[in-house]
């Protein structure tokens, strides 16, 4: 279990590392934290002809906020995220998250960026980023794009990203303080990757959604901002309506098979989850009862 | 603890003031270990050695037409790309048979495949190389051409006439049959209130060792000798087997096992990968060294379970469990294994169910095929968990039947304490066990009756939490009954010597082996205790087949039972020898004097006449002060395996509480229980930690562990992170307690306690899932039991 030989660079810049990418462009594949690239790369699964270190460049890391902007270095690890006061108080639902990601090992070596860029369709944080609503900054030979995150995430292990691109941040709006999330999970263990997961951010007023957004992850090729969210929002939410969106989102779902789960107990756990999660947020423990499929 | 004695006004050597026995000490190897300088094969650094990496089959079944290894010779760092045909001219084949298993069949097998491989990771050629990554790029470009055959996966059709035969030699795919019937159980059956069937699936699974396993051979052509180093439990039979097949006498064969990281049965047995490694070293007169990495691992280490059990319960109104039937099927790869075979698992099947219960109405048919997927052969508590599943499945499938509680029912079935000794309706002799007295005090440890109660609160509020019992019975001390009796060079004694140096302190060197498991630990304790000397002056040398006693080594529960009896019986020789010399010295008789505290004192006031350094400094430097025609004997050797029994059983209970969530068919556990009768404990924590162990690795093959073939024999999930192996944060709490019934076969008065835990546990989860899902009328006996399993069962999906 070594890796095929490969050539190396550490980047000394962005700069340093985009001129690398332009150089090497799909012969290379980027290290960040290497927590998916370097088993991969043991196994043998993959065989990058060139590496571009990019892990000492410190002015990709770190949280910043500026007015009502959270902006995440593309190299801030699982580990920062989880400690920052900033993500605790601005976005809370991307700490619950990153609880979820692997283990403290994995998490102190891993990045956002990174799982970004990964685009696992069964990884937390890209789901993440859809109830969030966040943009992605990639940085390339041509300058800076702006990439909406429902426009990112294009397939398994697939992105809006070109090869000669670096993600170099994630921008956040500031959750309002009286925003309110969900975060959960169905894994065989505590770390592995979801059978089927749920992130959500909603703003709720008067016992109702004034905003919700569901971010489905597990249930496709990619994460899923659903749109059957929009069936609950300024509505007085029944069994009725809940059932109704349910099913809505029943439609929205395409989930794969794997040794963990048929694409049925996915579109099943799915809709639990849809239950769990509306119940959690309105505070209305009536909801979650008599859950059938 | 709970603990009687036989005979109280006798004083034992185990009672000795200042004993260690019964007490919970730090194990001598602790620091060693903890500071990281342990020394595992994967350390072990000789010049000139080589790496060997193997390139495996891709196919589960298929005709090799030709290898071209052209390419890859011209790779940097190899040294050599050896076929199976080119390693033959070293090493000879061997066919995995016993003969006390009457019928038994299997088909040699090489340490290369030649011709035809039979199973997806069997290795085609040998890639010697530098280094393992100059062997593992120059393995890919090994281009072999294979015609792919039929391959045989699916166990229940191995037999069926339209069934590709793997070994036409063999004129089917049926390695081993055994029947049994005992008493009447067609009439007892027949007699019933209630006939209850189920049939019970078991998935295959393996150990996943932390350290995986790793050889080092080095063939000495001056000497013409071959030292192994190997992290092998049985470390002469290693040594009688290379010497066997590489045409050596076994004292040209030397056997060395030092730190092992994990073994569970894994690494009992000969593979086929380690023998080319020592043929390798042969061929090539240098070290090589050959280290499974995690994928090869999945793919070669054993598997096991991998059962399909159909069973039959009778009962009465009042409970009386009238007969057990069953009908065993396992699939155990292409060949059995060697040398210990891949039909101990079935045999131990049908050896134990029905085992903890009076009834003596028994029959059963176990079958072991062969198939195209890798070999299985014995792990951890070999058969127990099968044989507890279906047993404890049927008797509380029988209990739901009537309308019985799972306690009662069994408190009207196990056999009573005071019936000893007896024996099972299979045939095997109990000396003495304490299923009564365990699930007294297990009831009384989990306080059931309050349990029973939160239960039924919380189905109220659509909580579903089960409750799980499972009694077994468990196989340890083996005698030559194991494998000596059918033919198998595994020697079921062991052996101690032990010396007082010229410090006066000890050296003992023993043929057991550790593991992890607290070998070395236990037997210091006993020497220590025997001797009357503290235990950092006792060292404890073991794993080394030049500097050791012959025997068995540590497997099947045997190391205290038997390697500690020998340590016991050895030390006491030192002792009276030590005392006959303290005599003389002192002008005094052995019986007035006694050893305590490294010290020779005079029994009636415990004062100190002699210490031992200054006894073994005129021993050894001084002989010519001692008085004419004494020679002292300083070292004494003893072997022991017990006689009287096959095997030493013990028994115990286990109980599993746990939740059900009915809409995700997540189960979470959340407490465990085990009441287990090992007879004497040396070290309470060791046994504890060691039921412990061992309950996780029966709860993994409850809830997670699983290899998962596809239809065409291709093993789907032989990584980390698709073959769920037990981790802590989904474990519970685990309580144990003891009930303690010495065997009297042996002064000192210990059994096994390995297999308890893995034993019992899945059968008390599968017990409690179903009590979970009573209301819903779901029953499942198949694991693991995975959400998607119990959703289905649920109906939910």
């Amino acid at each position: 279990m070594k890796a095929s030989a490969f050539d190396y660079a550490r980047a000394t810049s962005v700069a340093h590392a985009l001129e690398l990418l332009t150089a090497h462009g799909e012969r290379a594949k980027v290290l960040a934290g290497g927590q998916s690239l370097l088993p991969a790369m043991n196994l043998r699964l993959m065989a990058p002809e060139f590496i571009v270190d990019i892990g000492e460049l410190a002015e990709l890391r770190g949280v910043t906020v500026k007015g009502d902007v959270l902006t995440i270095g593309a190299l801030t690890r699982h580990a920062d995220l989880l400690k920052s006061p900033e993500i605790a108080a601005h976005a809370p639902l991307l700490r619950d998250a990153v609880a979820h990601v692997a283990h403290p090992a994995i998490r102190n070596r891993g990045t956002i960026g990174g799982s970004l860029a990964q685009a696992d369709p069964a990884s937390e944080l890209p789901a993440c980023m859809l109830a969030l609503d966040a943009t992605i900054i990639a940085r390339g030979p041509r300058g800076e794009r702006r990439i909406a995150a429902d426009e990112f995430f294009a397939g398994i292990y697939e992105t809006a990203l070109a090869p000669q691109e670096l993600l170099i941040a994630v921008e956040l709006p500031v959750q309002p303080k009286d925003s309110t999330h969900y975060f959960h999970e169905f894994a065989r263990r505590h770390g592995d990757y979801a059978i089927v997961g749920l992130a959500a951010q909603a703003l709720v007023r008067d016992g109702r959604f004034a905003d919700l957004r569901l971010g489905f992850f597990a249930v496709g090729d990619r994460p899923l901002l659903a749109r059957s969210a929009g069936e609950l929002i300024d509505v007085a939410v029944t069994p009725a309506v809940l059932a109704e969106a349910s099913s809505a989102l029943d439609e929205e779902l395409s989930p794969l098979e794997d040794q963990q789960a048929t694409p049925a107990m996915r579109r099943h756990l799915a809709k639990v989850l849809l239950m769990r999660c509306v119940s959690s947020l309105l505070s209305r423990p009536d909801l979650c009862t008599g859950v059938s499929a | 603890m709970t603990s009687t004695s036989a005979n109280p006004e006798t004083l034992s050597a185990l009672d000795r003031p200042n004993s260690y026995i019964g007490k919970t000490v730090p194990r001598p190897n602790l620091d060693r270990l903890m500071q990281g300088r342990g020394l595992y094969v994967s350390d072990i650094e000789l010049p000139r050695m080589v790496h060997v990496v193997f390139v495996r089959s891709p196919h589960a079944h298929a005709k090799i037409i030709g290898i071209d290894a052209s390419a890859a010779k011209q790779m940097p760092g190899v040294i050599a790309i050896v076929s199976g045909g080119e390693l033959a001219a070293v090493i000879t084949p061997w066919v995995g048979v016993l003969s006390h298993l009457k019928g038994m069949k299997s088909a040699p097998q090489n340490a290369i495949a030649i011709d035809r491989v039979c199973w997806q990771g069997e290795a085609v050629a040998a890639v010697v190389a530098n280094s393992r990554a100059q062997g593992e790029d120059a393995a890919e470009l090994v281009s072999v051409d294979y015609q792919e055959l039929d391959a045989v996966t699916d166990m229940r059709t191995a037999l069926d006439p339209t069934t590709a035969v793997i070994h036409a030699s063999l004129g089917d795919n049926l390695a081993f049959e055994r029947n049994h019937d005992a008493g009447t159980v067609d009439q007892a059956l027949a007699e019933s209130d209630e006939v209850i069937e189920a049939e019970f699936i078991f998935g295959r699974h393996t150990g996943v060792t932390l350290e995986p396993r790793a050889v080092v051979a080095d063939w000495n052509a001056a000497e013409a000798r071959l030292t192994i180093y190997q992290g092998s439990q049985a470390p002469h039979m290693v040594q009688n087997i290379a010497a066997l097949h590489l045409g050596l006498k076994e004292s040209q064969v030397r056997v060395v096992c030092k730190d092992v990281g994990g073994s569970f049965g894994i690494k009992v047995h000969i593979y086929a990968d380690e023998m080319a490694a020592y043929a390798l070293s042969k061929l090539l007169r240098r070290p090589v060294k050959f280290v499974a990495d995690r994928v090869e691992s999945f793919n070669t280490d054993i598997h096991a379970r991998d059962h399909r059990c159909k069973g039959k319960i009778g009962v009465k109104r009042d409970g009386t469990i009238t007969a057990f039937e069953i009908d065993d099927l396992t699939g155990i790869g292409p060949y059995s294994m060697y040398p210990r075979t891949s039909a101990i698992e079935a045999n131990q099947v049908v050896n134990l169910v029905g085992g903890p219960y009076v009834t003596r109405n028994y029959r059963a048919r176990a079958r072991v095929v062969f198939q195209n997927k890798n070999v299985m052969c014995q792990y951890r508590a070999v058969g127990h968990p099968i044989a507890c599943s279906v047993t404890e499945g049927l008797v509380d499938l029988a209990a739901m039947k009537i309308g019985m509680d799972p306690i009662e029912i069994r408190r009207r079935n196990l056999i009573a304490d005071d019936a000893y000794p007896c024996a099972s309706p299979s045939g095997l002799r109990f000396e003495q066990l304490s299923h009564h007295a365990a699930l007294a005090k297990l009831v009384r440890m989990m306080d059931y009756d309050a349990l029973r109660a939160e239960q039924s609160a919380l189905r109220a509020r659509n909580i579903h939490r089960g409750i799980g019992i499972a009694s077994f019975i468990e196989v340890t001390n083996p005698s030559a009954a194991f494998y000596g009796v059918g033919g198998a060079k595994i020697s079921s004694q062991d052996g101690v010597a032990v010396r007082l140096d010229a410090q006066g302190s000890v050296i003992c060197q023993t043929s057991i082996t550790e593991q992890g498991q607290g070998s070395e630990s236990l037997t210091a304790q006993i020497v220590g205790s025997v001797l009357g000397v503290s235990m950092d002056r006792v060292r404890v040398i073991l794993g080394d087949t030049d500097n050791t006693p012959y025997g068995g080594g540590t497997w099947a529960s045997r190391g205290a039972g038997i390697g500690g009896e020998a340590a016991l019986q050895a030390t006491k020789v030192l002792r009276k020898n030590i005392l006959d010399v303290a005599a003389a010295i002192l002008q005094s008789t052995a019986g007035e004097l006694d050893i305590v505290n490294n010290v020779v004192v005079t029994v009636v006031d415990g004062a100190p006449r002699i210490e031992l350094s200054e006894l073994a400094r005129i021993v050894y430097f001084r002989p010519d002060t001692l008085p004419p025609g004494i020679q002292p004997e300083l070292m004494a050797t003893r072997h022991f395996v017990p006689r009287e029994y096959p095997f030493a059983f013990t028994n115990g209970v286990q109980a599993s509480w746990l939740d059900v969530d009915i809409d995700t068919g997540f189960v979470k556990l959340l407490k465990h229980w085990v009441v287990e009768d090992c007879g004497t404990i040396i070290n309470p924590q060791l046994v504890d930690e060691q039921i412990r162990g061992g309950v996780v690795q029966g709860l993994g093959a409850a809830l997670f562990e699983k290899c998962v073939y596809d239809e065409r024999g291709q093993l789907t999930n032989a990584n980390m992170a698709d073959y769920l192996v037990p981790m802590s944060g989904e474990m519970p709490d685990i309580d144990v307690g003891h009930v303690v019934s010495p065997t009297l076969e042996s002064e000192l008065g210990a059994k096994g306690a390995g297999e308890a835990g893995t034993a019992g546990a899945a059968a008390a989860v599968t017990n409690a899932v179903n009590d979970a899902l009573k209301p819903f009328g779901a029953i499942i006996t198949e694991i693991p039991l995975t959400p998607q399993i119990i959703l289905t069962a649920l109906g939910r999906i």
